[in-house]
């Protein structure tokens, strides 16, 4: 019964219905915490509406523009340097947090990504360099550029080893 | 060539897209201001106890938990350097942070994957150990 409900209403309702009973919860025991909380996420809201008009706008345009088959050739199976160049950099380049990238992976996902350059993005989305500045401030540029060179080397470790370890689940079963 | 078919085409992708994905991150926006709101930041310093690994371990594990702006990771990682906390725990704090989302868990699932999610996540938390120790140590600060 309750998988013919999630099915009806969908896995990403069910996960908002959650929430907000989260929510509601909080509110009845904190209720000062939880005004505070929603004025919070009205702010954090606000402020990401932008990222989120143009995360869709590339979904819009890779569909309109982009052929499945050119994303499978530079992105997919057969990986490259310049696919791990592509995903390094625009996992640094992207703006926003980092879920309001993952509509746009899961369109290049079923359009035939390799599931390392997808790890590989969603790491390098720690790297921010508007932020790099603020790191040297606290930490020193020693520290941040030691830092940043490891994040960029691990990403590469991360999505092999993702990819692997998928891989093997999926011959697994 | 953009003829009207693939207009629509991509706009039904868009609207497809949109239907999945909205729900999730407005949740995902409303956890992390719920966590950000009811933990203060103080908290934090008070659970690292003094053992170079057992804080490592603590310091990646709380900054998977904790969620927000990466600038906030680095505001508290220079407090808890302030406080005498090992530059190592707070490396794994700030790679837990920015590497690993507890919070987007079920929105990363949901959208790409559970096994995909759990696999990523996880192994980011061990690079985060191993990546801390590694900085210091190529430092020479630890």
């Amino acid at each position: 019964m309750i998988r013919k409900f999630f099915d009806k209403i969908g896995a990403s309702n069910v996960f908002l219905i959650v929430v907000v009973v989260i929510f509601a919860v909080v509110l009845v025991i904190n209720p000062a915490a939880c005004v505070q909380a929603f004025s919070g996420f009205l702010r954090l809201l606000i402020r990401m509406l932008p990222i989120l008009a143009l995360v869709f706008g590339i979904i819009f345009l890779t569909n309109l523009l982009i052929n499945p088959k050119s994303i499978s050739r530079h992105l997919g199976e057969r990986s490259s340097i310049r696919g791990w160049l592509i995903a390094i950099a625009g996992g640094i380049i992207s703006t926003g947090p980092i879920y309001m990238w993952y509509p746009l992976l899961s369109d290049l996902q079923e359009k035939g990504m390799k599931t390392a350059y997808i790890a590989a993005f969603l790491y390098n989305r720690a790297i921010k360099i508007p932020l790099l500045p603020m790191m040297v401030f606290y930490f020193g540029v020693r520290y941040t550029v030691v830092l940043t060179i490891y994040m960029v080397l691990f990403s590469i470790l991360n999505g092999l080893a993702v990819e692997r370890l998928i891989t093997q689940k999926k011959g697994d079963r | 060539m953009i003829t009207k078919q693939r207009l629509e085409s991509a706009g039904v992708s868009v609207l497809k897209s949109m239907k999945m994905s909205v729900p999730v991150l407005i949740g995902v926006i409303l956890l992390i201001s719920l966590v950000t709101n009811l933990v203060p930041k103080k908290t934090f310093s008070y659970l690292f106890r003094g053992n170079l690994i057992t804080d490592v371990l603590t310091g990646g594990v709380i900054g998977s938990v904790a969620a927000g702006n990466p600038l906030t990771s680095y505001v508290i990682g220079g407090e808890l350097l302030k406080q005498g906390i090992s530059f190592a725990a707070v490396t794994a704090f700030i790679l837990g942070w920015v590497t690993v989302g507890m919070v987007q868990l079920p929105a990363e699932s949901l959208m790409l994957g559970k096994k995909f999610a759990l696999v990523r996540n996880g192994l980011s938390f061990l690079m985060a150990l191993v990546i801390a120790v590694l900085t210091v140590l190529t430092l020479g600060v630890l």
